[in-house]
């Protein structure tokens, strides 16, 4: 880029978004421990959702041994297999995927390829990270109180959830719809700040087109949780009182172990209602951030400008519209109306329309790209082939003749692991991979990185590929032990133990992965300001990683959207959004022939 | 859930449209062509941060209290043991002083807007109390009722009449924190325009409350 002219061809016309007063803390605590800097957040975010997942990973190898291994281990008896599913299901779902992705890679990436100083409210986020750190001790807590946590399954359908003789139901219940609503809380501050600051805080020249799919993803995901949890807040508040103070919300006048209830006339299928309002919309609220994130990998590391930016955009909101009105595919089996069911199955198999216009987007950037397989790429072309996969099983599951006798096996296991597990984790790992070294300044491992990737990849298919043909036999889930049957055949025990074995070896990739996390940031491979050489803001910042403020001095201005990736007639392969035009560099035989 | 998804539909189009309408047009992939071309003015400088954030959170609000009112909808409808409350005639007051705090925040919202401090300040602290004269109010309603045996656990309809009311008051309280703030930044001689930011988010706050308890006081009434 030579010398730079100041004469009137080079005059930037001032910032018109105001400048923010930030506050800069002295000391350790102000800045690693109550840093209002939504990088420092994020970071809480990360470790925090990421110790609790452990948990509920070690909680899911509990599960499998005794599946594959039945009364291995004298620990796992009935009630604690059924918290152990409810627990790792709860935490996997809402205190990991939801808090990593809106609140972990929400924060970090909103401000910095918005072009931002930081989050609209800085104090509201602080706030919110603390509030999430709350409802996750409370969770924990949960787990050593006598009896232990709820059992209810993530799902805490009244009456079982809150009626004797179910786990938990003295403390744990409790103080799960507290922390869901301490959860809800939190993120209602978070997700104020990152609808506002993709609103309001963009630089100059960052219209709402030139935002990377990321962003888009993780706005239209908030926007929809944000309108989404007060189901689960209203349900939650609802549960706490028939639990407390013995209303009749949802619970009805039944025997319980031989004698009457004090509750009368309340209806459980309300709360099913409820809890599916949120709770399918929580699909996209994992899934779109996802979108997003994997169309900036494929992108980047195909060297290829997105294929249809602007039918990525429309797909990510209508799939968000349309998934507030397929809720009741959760509860075909709860005797509805079978034109109520035809509805929600019409909705359901609508919503593959605009997915599978972005699963086309994203093979067609791949088509002749100059494609780098690097750890992220290979994580986000793992992405396409798990989520395809566990799309098409959803495909069956959305009618419902096909989901009513498959309804509760696993079969359904194996398809929502598929689709909202599996393939949004590879995300965030492909992710982890392509940001880390902004973060931290260093490379992470790559050996290490492919090793974990088809350990990964490979292994998850071990594990949920074969759930599908035991759910096919009927086999049900959430049992700790099926005992003599006619139904299920000898080999099933046999699939279990693989899957077992599957399981404990993926388990024992994700040690490599957090070893490779440690390590790296000590001694990984320096990695300069740049190293995929991408286009986005978050690259292009005066230091790495970036200090508080973001972009030095000046905030950046944007000149083009952030896909110019192998630009024909450009010398180099990629031009960041923050070149002016005039100093984008040209091969000198195309520049004679005329391009201006 | 027909309430909820009308609301929501009629939110979700709005956004939607606005969306749509942001980026129709748009040929995302077409550099500047110079750096002297002034970049597309953003923002209109009367949206500001605080006020856009408001928006959203009514939103959220306005989600919680469909989702309630779907509930109770329901509910009704599903069981066979619904027996409405009684409106005590206080009810009416309280609505009478919600609406005068209203009134009040509004008046200081003029006030601050015209640089008259004297009448901001009164107004401002005449709002609050009748507010929180309000809430003691709505206490009153709940010994009343549960005086007269209407206890919460006794019928469906109590349940929500007191889990409807706890909710509303709860929000009312959460704006006294943002009403707080700003009578803080006016005892403590802030410039007026600082001061205005925070007492016009109140006042609109307090507007939409107003809004939804009339919505859930007409729902108590007809039902």
């Amino acid at each position: 880029m030579g010398e730079r002219e100041y004469d009137a061809s080079s005059y930037v016309p001032p910032a018109e978004v105001g400048e923010m007063e930030l506050v800069h803390p002295k000391t350790f605590i102000g800045k690693y421990i109550w840093s209002q800097d939504a990088k420092v957040i994020a970071i809480q975010y990360v470790i925090t959702a990421t110790s609790i997942g452990l948990v509920a990973l070690v909680l899911s190898l509990l599960m499998r041994l005794q599946l594959g291994f039945p009364n291995s281990l004298t620990l796992i008896d009935p009630s604690s297999y059924l918290q152990y599913v409810t627990m790792h299901g709860m935490i996997m779902v809402i205190y990991l995927l939801t808090a990593l992705f809106l609140g972990g890679f929400g924060n970090y990436l909103i401000p910095l390829m918005c072009g931002a100083r930081d989050m609209a409210f800085p104090y509201l986020n602080m706030l919110s990270y603390w509030v999430y750190l709350v409802s996750v001790l409370l969770l924990v807590v949960g787990f050593f109180l006598p009896g232990g946590s709820t059992g209810a399954g993530w799902t805490l359908y009244p009456p079982q959830a809150i009626n004797p003789g179910t786990p938990g139901v003295d403390g744990g219940i409790i103080l799960m719809l507290v922390s869901l609503a301490a959860f809800i809380i939190g993120f209602t501050m978070g997700g104020l700040n990152y609808v506002v600051t993709v609103l309001q805080a963009r630089t100059r020249g960052m219209t709402l087109m030139r935002l990377p799919l990321t962003v888009w993803g993780i706005f239209m995901a908030t926007v929809m949780a944000l309108l989404a949890f007060p189901a689960l807040l209203v349900a939650a508040l609802m549960m706490l009182l028939d639990r407390l103070l013995g209303t009749s919300f949802f619970m009805p006048g039944m025997l319980s172990m031989g004698e009457l209830s004090s509750h009368e006339g309340g209806s459980p299928l309300l709360f099913q209602h409820l809890f599916w309002f949120f709770g399918h919309p929580e699909v996209y609220i994992v899934a779109l951030p996802a979108f997003g994130i994997v169309s900036d990998l494929i992108a980047t590391h195909a060297r290829k400008n997105i294929f249809g930016y602007r039918m990525m955009v429309w797909a990510i909101i209508i799939i968000g519209a349309l998934s507030f009105v397929v809720w009741a595919h959760h509860m075909y089996v709860s005797g509805m109306n079978p034109y109520f069911g035809f509805l929600f199955a019409t909705t359901t198999l609508v919503i593959a329309v605009p997915t599978a216009i972005k699963v086309y987007n994203w093979v067609l950037t791949l088509w002749r790209g100059n494609i780098h397989f690097t750890v992220p790429m290979l994580f986000a072309i793992g992405f396409l082939f798990t989520f395809v996969n566990g799309g098409l099983s959803g495909l069956f599951l959305g009618n419902v003749t096909v989901d009513v006798p498959l309804s509760d096996t696993y079969f359904v296991v194996g398809h929502f692991h598929m689709v909202m597990a599996v393939a949004p984790i590879l995300v965030i790992f492909g992710a982890i991979y392509h940001w880390y070294p902004k973060v931290t300044g260093r490379m992470l491992n790559d050996t290490l990185g492919k090793i974990h990737f088809w350990v990964t990849f490979l292994g998850t298919y071990a594990i949920y590929y074969p759930m599908h043909f035991i759910g096919l036999e009927g086999v049900p889930r959430r049992y700790y032990a099926y005992g003599e049957t006619t139904f299920i055949s000898d080999s099933v025990q046999a699939l279990n133990a693989g899957i077992t074995i599957a399981a404990f070896i993926v388990a024992i990739a994700q040690v490599l992965f957090l070893f490779n996390l440690v390590w790296s940031y000590f001694r990984g491979r320096e990695s300069g300001p740049n190293p995929w050489q991408a286009n986005t803001l978050e690259w292009q910042t005066p230091h790495t990683p970036p200090r508080h403020g973001n972009f030095g001095e000046e905030l950046p201005a944007v000149y083009r959207w952030p896909y110019d990736y192998s630009v024909p007639g450009a010398k180099h392969d990629f031009i960041p959004q923050n070149v002016p035009p005039e100093e984008v560099e040209y091969e000198e035989s195309s520049k004679s022939g005329g391009r201006a | 859930m027909t309430i909820t998804l009308i609301v929501l539909a009629l939110m979700m189009a709005v956004f939607v449209g606005w969306l749509f309408s942001q980026s129709i047009n748009v040929r995302p992939w077409i550099a500047e062509t110079s750096r002297a071309r002034p970049l597309p003015r953003i923002i209109p400088p009367s949206v500001t941060a605080p006020r856009v954030g408001l928006v959203v959170f009514l939103a959220v609000v306005t989600s919680v209290f469909a989702l309630s009112i779907s509930a109770y909808i329901m509910r009704m409808e599903m069981g066979t043991d619904w027996r409405s409350v009684p409106e005590p005639g206080l009810l009416w007051l309280n609505t009478g002083v919600l609406v005068l705090a209203s009134v009040a925040l509004q008046t200081a919202w003029h006030a601050a807007k015209h640089g008259k401090r004297p009448l901001l300040r009164r107004t401002l602290v005449a709002g609050g109390i009748l507010t929180v004269a309000f809430v003691i109010g709505q206490l009153v309603v709940w010994r009343q009722l549960s005086a007269a045996g209407y206890y919460m656990t006794a019928n469906p309809a109590n349940a929500f009449f007191y889990l409807l009311t706890a909710l509303h008051a709860l929000h009312l309280l959460g704006g006294l924190v943002a009403w707080g703030r700003a009578l803080n930044k006016l005892y403590g001689g802030a410039e007026l325009a600082r001061v205005r930011a925070g007492v016009e988010l109140c006042a609109v706050y307090w507007h939409f409350l107003l809004l939804v308890w009339a919505v859930l006081f007409g729902l108590v009434l007809t039902t």
